[in-house]
């Protein structure tokens, strides 16, 4: 087994050399790269990286350009995740074998966006984990299609404006509410589950290595806040994300071999879910009379929401 | 690079990120790497930018916020010290201005064309509380 990297404080992580190169094509501003790097960074070791189709895929390879520093593969939409599966799958087999030139244990990782993760490759992440791979998925969340233009994804949020569910005279947007894919993952038995949010920096190195240390298939759901599609001043990244983990719009928690679950943030002052939807040109129009009766149901609903995690914490179930 | 036409394009393209044989790269900074011409360090998006950041050692306190939360890569640190902004990478988000600190900011946004040097003359004041 490999030696955690010693992360102490934001000045020993700064020692880091990036593993993810500039000159991709992503947004400026864009939070993929951000939670990209502090995944990376996370761990000195080798890597097997792939990603699926997205927004993180096509702009980080960009034929005759490449932006990875470690191996990476891209196939299709759907299979990022069973590729690294594959090669976990068969470093595992040499190694029983004898037949490895170098003695030392890769972490594998495969990139997905949320369409990518909640639904097309859904079928696919659910086979590595019920095989049980020694994997980690992580999901850029960013509740859009955003490399297609801005597509409804199974993990928009009600009101939420995107391109196939416009908001309107009639509609208010987006009707379903976002899929609790951190529950259908854990209850694959997954030794570790979490969500995380890259402007809390600590708690997603916190949950990457111990997601790395995990024996079996690991799941990371990433706030990934974006510019382009969440209607906002490229600047305001790391301000939207705060807003979003401090409103408990996007609560970070985790949950431990399907049955464990901690809150790893508790902000300290909760802002409320007005300030979140407010900031985002998506939520624009809820803002209207027509529709204000929904801020106050999106707010009843985080608060329902954290209202379980609490009790579920405090159950240790 | 030469460009190549559709036709030229293969099936499956494999790129090397580095010339020649390439271990410890996690501990290896980009001043010591070989990196090939299909590695996109080697490319430029500083004409993405409209404006460009500056950065004012005097008031820095190398906190390092800018350097986790640049999505870019272009925030230099070495030895835990914030040394400069890497600026063919760098497409002007603005991210580490918003997040530095500082009183008054060591990062401060400016027009891509305005000259470095009298941008450091020209850095704010410290802005006082009002009470």
């Amino acid at each position: 087994m490999s030696e955690i990297k010693k992360i102490k404080n934001l000045k020993e992580f700064s020692t880091s050399a990036d593993r993810f190169e500039g000159a991709n094509l992503l947004c400026p501003g864009c939070a993929h790269s951000i939670i990209v790097r502090e995944v990376l960074n996370a761990t000195n070791d080798d890597l097997i990286l792939s990603a699926a189709t997205g927004c993180l895929e096509v702009c980080t390879a960009v034929y005759p350009y490449t932006s990875w520093d470690a191996s990476w593969i891209h196939i299709g939409f759907e299979n990022g995740s069973t590729a690294v599966a594959g090669a976990e799958a068969m470093h595992k087999a040499l190694k029983r074998k004898g037949r490895l030139k170098q003695d030392r244990d890769p972490k594998f990782v495969s990139f997905a966006g949320d369409g990518a993760s909640y639904d097309i490759g859904f079928q696919w992440i659910s086979g590595c984990f019920e095989r049980g791979h020694n994997m980690m998925h992580v999901v850029l969340d960013n509740e859009v299609y955003a490399n297609t233009g801005g597509q409804r994804s199974s993990s928009t949020p009600i009101g939420s404006s995107a391109t196939t569910s416009p908001a309107g005279r009639i509609s208010y947007g987006e009707k379903k509410n976002k899929k609790d894919m951190l529950a259908i993952m854990a209850a694959h038995g997954s030794p570790y589950v979490a969500q995380v949010a890259p402007n809390k920096w600590k708690n997603m190195i916190k949950a990457i290595q111990h997601g790395f240390e995990a024996e079996g298939p690991v799941f990371i759901n990433a706030m990934s806040a974006c510019t382009t599609e969440w209607k906002f001043a490229p600047e305001d990244t790391i301000a939207i994300s705060d807003l979003a983990t401090d409103s408990l719009v996007f609560p970070l928690y985790e949950i431990i071999d399907g049955q464990k679950l901690n809150i790893t943030y508790r902000p300290k002052n909760v802002v409320p879910v007005e300030e979140y939807l407010a900031a985002q040109g998506r939520f624009k129009h809820l803002f209207k009379d027509q529709y204000k009766y929904l801020i106050k149901e999106w707010q009843e609903r985080v608060d329902q929401k954290w209202d379980y995690l609490q009790r579920r914490e405090e159950a240790s179930v | 690079m030469e460009n190549n036409g559709w036709s030229e394009f293969e099936i499956g393209a494999m790129l090397r990120s580095f010339e020649g044989p390439a271990t410890n790269i996690a501990t290896t900074h980009t001043e010591d790497r070989n990196y090939s011409a299909s590695n996109s360090f080697t490319a430029s998006v500083a004409d993405w930018r409209i404006e460009k950041p500056v950065f004012n050692k005097d008031y820095c306190i190398d906190c390092q916020f800018c350097w986790i939360y640049c999505p870019d890569m272009s925030i230099i640190s070495r030895d835990k010290k914030m040394i400069g902004v890497d600026m063919d990478h760098c497409k002007g988000c603005g991210i580490c201005v918003e997040v530095c600190p500082t009183n008054p900011k060591s990062l401060l946004m400016f027009q891509e064309q305005h000259d470095d040097e009298v941008a450091l003359a020209e850095w704010p004041e410290k802005e006082t509380k009002e009470k």
